[in-house]
């Protein structure tokens, strides 16, 4: 008996949509070993993970809160890796965004008019897209591989920001406390209800989503973006021009991450500390791939990857496991995903009995 | 002149950590797979030979148990990406991800944990040559095993059979599965070979290098040894000087810092990332110079 793949003559529709779920059922199975290895209750562990943060309408406020920044950075970084783009940086482009929002924000006081939240937004959105440039221009100008640039980037927003609220941007009165003062009140990201953290935010990621799908599947420019990604050869004969798919890839992804970061700072955390970036970078390269880079796609896998963030903190709070459970479950997804991704172009066969050649 | 030798000795310290891990990235690059999963490797490397020393007290023992949790989540990778033909890049990918997460996760138990004393090292007479010795002969083994290893490399792909086979396939694996060589195990020994070396760099950096253990410790040192690879245009003896140039650049902060010069840490914490960055693009800037030195399938999948 032997166990062999072949290749498939095309690629199979139903593994598309069954492939990231077998993902999520193999994670959950080495998730369900791994609360048994440490002695904890696996029942509970997966309730803190897949019932806890769906049981209220309190809790899906927060499932949101936390999806939201997810699926705007992995809209941005759909268009990236759909074009080929390998841009894994986003986390020092959403610190940037912060970065730039925040200290927009830092400049209203009690009489600013509420307008000012839309400056803290496209201050967000260009902090994030002067990031992406520099990886832009090291790409075009000077063909550096725009993986490394991007992920060294991050480490340099990430010192450049604990510089500010350690210097410049250091709440005067905050005790020396590495942090900026509270932001004003008038520069806070409108709530959606009161009672629940859900801002605007949630819509303009929804209304994105959407933008998205229209500009990928029904514009000539979206079709000439992917092209690139899928057939090089192809696009040049076409006369799609790489150098623009580059740039659009890192404009829309940079000022994607930007938004979100300027969406967090301005919203949940309401000030710049060393810990506003929380991993939302590297997670939405997750939920871009578990979401197979489509837009309704990502909607889920964002609202999947904040359950494993919310999962992990009650993990921490009631079963007194470490918080980062939730980069080995993140982690594991994104494997178990990409092994999974073999049965789109390849079918498993047993062979009970070798076959029998013809003489 | 004390203060040069100093510089010169804690480079070639810092640059070890980069050196190894660099040196195995190259063995696998040289075979045709690009792992970009050397910072996981790297830190799960780091707790485990971190926790090994603590639990056993002995070094050695570390190292080993680095190299094998390097080597087991370069198996992890190389099965996916050479049997199942995954993407490379987002599979190293997952890797580094899952590692940073996973380190966090096992590392929880240690982070005030104490290593026993370290030996101090010195080569017999040659440490007590004015300057020289200051700056070359009191090192730890680990350093001169880095040169070592640089030379039998050198040795290994330009010198025998085995490491011809090992660059065929990382520049036609067709024609040498054509020959008869089995492309996907060579591939996956390379891969294996790749990640213990990443895991001895993580061991000793947890365990030697800055002995503690610290989340995320090894602070993106597995990206800059993937650039080093890049720098030194697949290379072993370039592979070996980049690394100590960015030792040099790592410990320059330190060393800034001492002379009193008023620059805010976080600056010259940029440093090592800046120095990648601007390398990586004065390198890259002659695209046919990259082409030409390259494994000419890197990063591509074999199918037979």
């Amino acid at each position: 008996m032997s166990l062999k793949l072949e290749a498939r003559s095309q690629s199979s529709t139903l593994w598309t949509y069954a492939s990231p779920l077998l993902a999520l059922v193999i994670t959950v199975v080495i998730g369900v070993c791994l609360f048994m290895l440490l002695g904890k209750d696996p029942v509970r562990g997966l309730q803190m993970f897949f019932w806890e943060p769906i049981r209220s309408g309190y809790a899906w406020g927060e499932l949101m809160v936390k999806a939201t920044p997810l699926l705007i950075i992995a809209l941005g970084l759909a268009v990236c890796f759909r074009s080929n783009v390998w841009n894994i940086g986003a986390e020092g482009q959403f610190i940037m965004g912060a970065l730039a929002a925040g200290a927009v924000a830092l400049l209203a006081d009690k009489d600013t008019s509420r307008a000012i939240v839309v400056v803290v937004m496209l201050a967000g959105i260009l902090g994030g897209i002067v990031w992406a440039c520099i990886v832009g221009m090291l790409r075009d100008k000077f063909n550096a591989n725009e993986i490394l640039v991007s992920l060294m980037l991050v480490y340099v927003a990430d010192s450049l920001l604990g510089y500010m609220v350690n210097g410049p941007l250091k709440d005067p009165n905050g005790f020396n406390f590495p942090q900026s003062k509270t932001f004003e009140w008038v520069t806070q990201i409108p709530r959606l209800f009161s009672g629940s953290r859900m801002s605007i935010g949630l819509p303009i990621a929804l209304a994105l989503a959407a933008a998205l799908w229209v500009f990928l599947f029904r514009t000539r420019a979206g079709f000439a973006q992917q092209v690139g990604g899928l057939a090089p050869a192809a696009a040049r004969y076409a006369g799609f021009s790489s150098r623009k798919a580059l740039w659009t890839a890192l404009l829309i992804s940079g000022g994607a991450a930007g938004l979100a970061g300027a969406l967090e700072v301005a919203g949940p955390i309401g000030q710049l500390t060393p810990y506003v970036p929380a991993g939302y970078g590297f997670a939405a390269i997750i939920v871009a791939f578990v979401g197979r880079l489509h837009p309704v796609g990502m909607i889920f896998s964002a609202i999947l990857m904040s359950m494993f963030y919310i999962g992990g903190e009650l993990a921490q709070s009631r079963l007194g496991l470490p918080k980062s459970i939730t980069g080995v479950f993140q982690g594991l997804l994104l494997f178990s995903l990409l092994a999974c991704d073999t049965l789109l172009t390849y079918r498993v066969v047993w062979r009970i009995k070798p076959v029998q050649r013809a003489p | 002149m004390d203060a040069l030798a100093l510089l010169i000795a804690t480079s070639l310290n810092a640059g070890t950590v980069l050196a190894i891990a660099a040196l195995g990235l190259l063995v696998n690059e040289k075979a045709g797979v690009v792992n970009l999963g050397a910072e996981g490797m790297m830190l799960c490397a780091a707790i485990a030979g971190f926790a090994t020393v603590v639990h056993t007290g002995n070094f050695y023992l570390g190292f080993l148990a680095g190299m094998a949790a390097g080597a087991l989540l370069a198996t992890v990778f190389g099965g996916l990406v050479i049997w199942l033909n995954t993407n490379q890049y987002a599979t190293g990918l997952a890797l580094s991800l899952f590692g940073t997460g996973f380190s966090a996760f096992a590392g929880i138990s240690y982070v005030q944990a104490k290593l026993p004393e370290q030996t101090q090292y010195a080569v017999p007479f040659l440490s007590d040559v004015p300057f020289l010795g200051l700056a070359l002969f009191r090192q730890h083994p680990m350093v001169y095993i880095g040169m070592v290893l640089m030379l039998g490399l050198v040795w290994f792909f330009y010198r025998t059979r085995t490491g011809l086979v090992l660059r065929s396939v990382g520049e036609s694996p067709e024609s040498a599965h054509a020959l008869g060589y089995s492309v996907r195990l060579i591939r996956l020994s390379a891969v294996m070979v790749g990640g213990a070396l990443c895991g001895l760099a993580g061991a000793y950096l947890s365990t030697v290098y800055t002995p503690l253990w610290v989340e995320g410790m090894v602070a993106g040192k597995g990206w800059i040894a993937l650039a080093l690879t890049t720098f030194a245009t697949w290379r072993p003896a370039r592979v070996l000087l980049g690394a100590y140039l960015f030792g040099g650049v790592t410990m320059l902060q330190f060393h800034l810092q001492a002379t009193g010069i008023e620059i805010a840490s976080q600056f010259l914490n940029m440093l090592p990332y800046l120095a990648t960055i601007v390398v990586l693009a004065l390198i890259s800037r002659n695209p046919a110079f990259i082409r030409i030195n390259m494994p000419a399938s890197l990063g591509k999948p074999f199918y037979s």
